[in-house]
């Protein structure tokens, strides 16, 4: 099964303050070891909120508001897709991954796959599609 | 994955506080949180103290003895911050302590070099600090070896990499853990006797190793991908070891083409698993699947993978060629878009380095559906005449479909029925008795099908 596994903003990030060398190295050890594990299947950091923008939709109607934000801690750094086989082993690498670059809140959640979203065959109707019943799959 | 449990529980958000108002220590109970951590350090440290130690018998013994003194201890004293390095240094304790008694009742001083081969390194600190990298590479050419079966190396490689215990790799493979177990003890009996220590394979034996180990993961990806029988999960579940190991390997050898294409080959295949069976588990051909299905992460990693063995040049070996049919397959949104010419000139290649009655089939499919029913026959006719395909249905499957199409009903009928005698699942002979009944239609009326 796959795990995001998302880690949040420093106020640092979201300053824009450079990752030291030692931070960068780090990072990569990480992603090295992760690697060596066979678990990691994707990864990407994000730039502070200064560079981004938000949406926010309200009864339809739609405001786009620039960055930056603030509440540094609140908002996304950087995410890793790894595949293991329990919230355990993601929680023990994302708990390694949080020590070794320093964040300070990293969430580790559940991705949907294929097989939870239900119905195989579209528009059948109303008929018994209860959600529970197909995930034998 | 289709284990109830943890479909959507939303387990994933930590409760602010419970009852007793004190931080809860999420992540599971210590149970969990030390199966996940045997996950992750088992395979380093069996692989750091087969290097200490020499042999694998007393690797994971000790291996086995660190996390049962973790155990011991955490359940009174909680889990440690880093657990990772009390692990270590713990088993590196635990050899240290089991050189020295071995020292002394061969009463010797020097012994932990002296019946090594030289691709042991002897300088205990050094091996300590030594790289992870080389240690899992160690591991694994260890647990390939070609002198054991395949069987052996399957069984090694599930306990020793993936850290599996014998009862998952029994329930994996529907074999009893009694056998299994036999098998593992052989193995390492087996590499004992021939005195193979820990071990990098000099450069010239390189290549010959790789291959060995290779061959294992695609038969344990293999094993579950193509399962007839068996409970589906045990059978995925193999596959998703299969794909860990291919990935653990190609970060071990990332500039090795073919450890690439291996990968790549596992990558773009577990992307159609979602797709390939259907509602009630039956069998979903490649070209009826439901694309949308796929798994898109997996494509792409796949597809870049492929990208990267280009970058990288050099011969294209078997497992790359596979690959990159595969990838033909995945960059199709509609099974009409498939870039049959392409794939024709890739079966032909691998036809040239890797000749088999499967791939010359495989190659028909492909030249016929690029150049026509008629390109494709005269590609599988030489092949009915095959004594290794003569108990394979789907030369008859093959030949039917094709001499339907080019309007020879009566002997497309003759090789559906042929199929249908000797496929072993239901469906199948269902869906080709089915075709040979329509070539009787067809060609009572006339009818000509293209």
């Amino acid at each position: 099964m796959r795990y995001m596994v998302m880690h949040y903003q420093t106020q640092d990030m979201e300053d824009g303050v450079p990752p030291s060398p030692e931070l960068q190295a780090a990072i990569g050890a990480y992603m090295q070891e992760a690697s060596m594990s066979g678990v990691l299947l994707a990864g990407e950091g994000v730039a502070s909120s200064k560079q981004g923008a938000r949406v926010e939709v309200e009864s339809g109607a739609v405001r786009v508001i620039d960055g930056p934000f603030a509440e540094a801690k609140e908002l996304i750094a950087g995410f890793a897709i790894l595949d293991v086989d329990s919230l355990a082993e993601a929680v023990e690498h994302a708990r390694r991954f949080a020590l070794l670059v320093g964040a300070e809140r990293v969430d580790v959640r559940r991705v949907i796959e294929v097989e939870d979203l239900q119905p195989r065959t579209p528009a059948s109707g109303t008929a018994a599609g209860s959600p529970a019943s197909s995930s034998a799959g | 994955m289709p284990d109830g449990h943890s479909v959507a529980t939303g387990r994933t958000e930590a409760a602010p506080d419970d009852a007793s108002g004190a931080l809860r220590q999420g992540g599971g109970d210590l149970d969990d949180r030390v199966a996940a951590l045997w996950r992750v350090e088992f395979p380093r440290l069996v692989a750091r103290l087969a290097r200490l130690v020499g042999d694998l018998d007393t690797a994971e013994e000790l291996a086995q003895d660190t996390f049962v003194a973790a155990l011991d201890r955490w359940s009174c004293e909680g889990v440690p911050n880093r657990p990772e390095a009390w692990l270590a240094t713990t088993a590196r304790f635990l050899a240290v302590d089991r050189l020295r008694r071995r020292d002394t009742r061969r009463g010797k001083y020097q012994l932990v070099a002296a019946s090594q081969p030289e691709t042991v390194e002897h300088d205990l600190d050094r091996i300590v600090h030594g790289d992870l990298a080389e240690d899992l590479l160690g591991l694994i050419f260890m647990a390939c070896h070609p002198l054991l079966s395949a069987d052996a190396r399957s069984a090694l490689t599930l306990r020793l990499l993936c850290g599996l215990g014998t009862d998952d790799i029994a329930r994996a493979f529907l074999t009893p853990p009694v056998t299994i177990a036999q098998r593992i003890v052989r193995a390492k009996r087996t590499l004992a006797a021939a005195k193979v220590r820990f071990e990098i394979p000099a450069p010239s034996e390189q290549p010959a190793r790789l291959d060995a180990v290779r061959e294992v993961i695609y038969l344990i990806f293999n094993e579950g991908h193509t399962a007839t029988s068996g409970d589906r999960w045990t059978r995925a579940e193999l596959c998703a070891e299969a794909l860990r190991l291919g990935r653990m390997l190609a970060a071990l050898t990332p500039r090795d083409p073919e450890t690439l294409g291996l990968l790549a080959l596992m990558e773009l295949h577990a992307s159609r698993l979602p797709a390939r069976t259907g509602p009630d588990g039956e069998p979903v051909l490649l070209r009826d699947q439901d694309r949308t299905r796929w798994d898109r992460l997996l494509i792409r990693r796949g597809l870049a993978t492929l990208d990267r063995i280009e970058e990288l040049g050099g011969t294209v070996g078997a497992y790359a060629l596979q690959a990159a049919i595969a990838g033909c397959h995945a960059r199709a949104v509609r099974a009409e878009d498939t870039e049959w010419e392409r794939i024709t000139a890739l079966y032909d290649g691998l036809a040239q380095i890797n000749p088999s009655p499967v791939v010359e089939l495989n190659r028909a499919v492909a030249t016929a559906e690029a150049f026509g029913p008629q390109a494709g026959l005269e590609l599988v006719l030489p092949l009915l005449e095959d004594p290794s395909l003569a108990r394979y249905h789907l030369v008859g499957a093959v030949a039917g479909d094709l001499l339907c199409r080019t309007g020879a009903h009566d002997r497309a009928r003759e090789q559906f029925l042929r199929a249908a005698g000797l496929t072993r699942n239901n469906a199948e002979r269902g869906i080709m008795q089915e075709r040979a009944a329509g070539c009787a239609t067809d060609h009572a009326s006339g009818v000509v099908q293209r």
